[in-house]
């Protein structure tokens, strides 16, 4: 299944943050979105998973086609995110945390799915822990884990390796990598880390003002001149 | 020592009360961050379904029934006719509307009433007492007490252990973030409005039990006191709001026992004024509560 985005524009009060961008996601295909600071990659992601309505553009997944979409709708639809912030519920258990996800996208007990996601995040022991006690990197992988329960087309992951170590950043490349192979989702990965970036996606587009530059494999756009003059500099 | 006894009583008693109005202000604050001022006429809604249905003759099980249901509808009819529509609007728009919203149904009980008090005729059990040594002790106070820890611990398990309850707390930490893991905002509206009535529905109860009778302007006293004891505690806490509430009956009967009779009709102003030193010296309340910019109305 692909999900696809065409001629996306979304602009703040005259500012213009997305200018046509389309845009093909398939399942089972990890892809990186880089570019400079406002180029407008979280903007998309922001997007894609309902947070904004664009000005102009539309979507189709499988037989679903859409103009604008609700965070519920597009969660519903297995369009699953993180943030570039982290977005947890301060006062929730890690247990609690997932709960909620999977009572709401997921059939079946709520508290064995979201055991189900946080095992795949090697959670078990730390299940009853206050999620805001956790350190950086194990709230990292909590909103993976949360992100991953219930239905599960795309996972949109903003800048999940900001301000880790590199043992971390490279623990959170595996869980990605291991979540794509488990349940063949398709992911979309921003990340100022261009080693992540070179190394995990299968496919990698590139954004500058607004506009996709350059678009194909790691080495394809490593080498593109766009993009070194635009973002990698020489 | 008994009269020490006799007032911790009815500081927990008053407490109790103020708690649950608290809590009800509490839960709509922390989730939609509406600051409701018309949550005392949902208790005077109680309060007049309690008079006519006690005056109509009613077992007093049933008006009981009836005051909380009616507070409950009332509470959903607000949210479907007031606020729905404003639910993205600044917490500012909210507040003008919640006062607008009071002085709209102060005005249809006036209309409907008159503005003569309305006696409740409540059940003679009411006023029942036992003794402890010389000291004389309402059941109501203890009724109140007990009933209110269990719907405090009621409450505790519904928020900890069900799927709305989930929701909602999660909604008080970050509306947007609970709505990505597919949670409908109108469960979301209707849960929190339909929690908030029933507490208001409770708390006139007991009110209404020490006051017995009811004008169009009944609520706004106690809402008053829930509104303080919330920010006493810390808005938008439930903890914080039941907290703030005990201490708030506490200041009240202690400053009645302590000063002399002379200052009977300054005792509201006198424990306002110390709640205006706690909040000196603890802005966010006693828990510290952080209001972002937003949050501040």
């Amino acid at each position: 299944m692909h999900l696809q985005a065409n001629d996306v524009v979304m602009k703040f009060k005259g500012v213009t943050a997305l200018d046509g961008v389309d845009m093909e996601l398939r399942k089972g295909e990890i892809v990186g979105l880089i570019g400079p600071n406002g180029s407008g990659k979280t903007t998309f992601l922001n997007v894609l998973s309902g947070v904004f309505t664009p000005t102009n553009g539309n979507f189709r997944m499988g037989d679903r086609q859409w103009s604008k979409v609700s965070l519920r709708e597009a969660a519903r639809l297995g369009i699953r995110r993180t943030f570039q912030n982290i977005r947890l519920f301060p006062s929730f258990t890690v247990m609690e945390t997932v709960e909620v996800a999977s009572a709401w996208l997921d059939k079946g007990d709520r508290r064995e799915n979201a055991q189900i996601a946080l095992d795949a995040l090697n959670f078990g022991q730390y299940r009853d822990r206050i999620a805001s006690e956790l350190s950086y990197g194990m709230q990292r992988r909590l909103e993976i884990a949360r992100a991953i329960a219930g239905r599960l087309e795309f996972l949109l992951v903003d800048e999940p390796t900001a301000g880790l170590n590199h043992g971390e950043s490279q623990d959170i490349v595996e869980v990605l990598q291991r979540i794509r192979g488990q349940r063949g989702c398709g992911i979309v990965l921003i990340d100022h880390d261009l080693n992540v970036i070179m190394n995990v996606c299968d496919r990698v587009i590139v954004l500058a003002e607004g506009k996709i530059i350059s678009s194909g494999t790691p080495q394809q756009v490593r080498s593109d001149p766009k993009v070194i003059a635009a973002y990698l500099g020489s | 020592m008994q009269l020490a006894l006799q007032q911790f009583i009815n500081a927990l008693s008053l407490g109790s009360i103020y708690a649950l109005v608290a809590l009800g202000v509490a839960i709509l604050f922390s989730i939609l961050r509406l600051a409701n001022f018309a949550h005392g006429e949902l208790m005077t809604t109680a309060g007049f379904t309690l008079y006519m249905t006690l005056a109509s003759g009613w077992n007093w099980v049933l008006a009981v029934i009836a005051a909380i249901a009616a507070s409950v509808v009332a509470a959903l009819i607000l949210e479907r006719v007031a606020y729905r529509r404003l639910r993205n609007a600044q917490p500012l728009t909210l507040l003008m509307t919640s006062f607008a919203v009071s002085v709209a149904l102060q005005s249809i009980f006036l209309l409907t009433f008159g503005a003569r008090p309305k006696g409740i005729e409540l059940p003679a059990f009411v006023d029942a007492s036992f003794r402890i040594g010389g000291m004389r002790v309402q059941w109501l106070d203890i009724a109140i007490i007990l009933i209110t820890a269990a719907i405090v611990f009621g409450l505790t398990l519904f928020l900890r252990k069900t799927v709305i309850g989930l929701a909602l707390r999660s909604a008080a930490d970050d509306f947007q973030t609970t709505r990505l893991m597919g949670v409908k905002a109108n469960a979301l509206f209707v849960g929190a409005f339909v929690l908030s009535g029933m507490l208001a529905g409770i708390a006139a109860l007991f009110y209404f039990a020490t006051v017995p009778n009811v004008v169009p302007s009944s609520g706004f006293e106690p809402m008053l006191k829930g509104f303080i004891a919330c920010v006493i505690g810390g808005l938008g806490s439930l903890p914080a709001a039941i907290v703030g509430g005990f201490l708030l009956a506490f200041l009240e009967v202690g400053s009645d026992a302590l000063l002399s009779d002379n200052f009977s009709p300054y005792l509201d102003a006198i424990v306002f004024l110390i709640a205006i030193v706690i909040l000196r010296w603890r802005p966010g309340g006693i828990f510290g509560v952080r209001l972002t910019a937003e949050q501040r109305v």
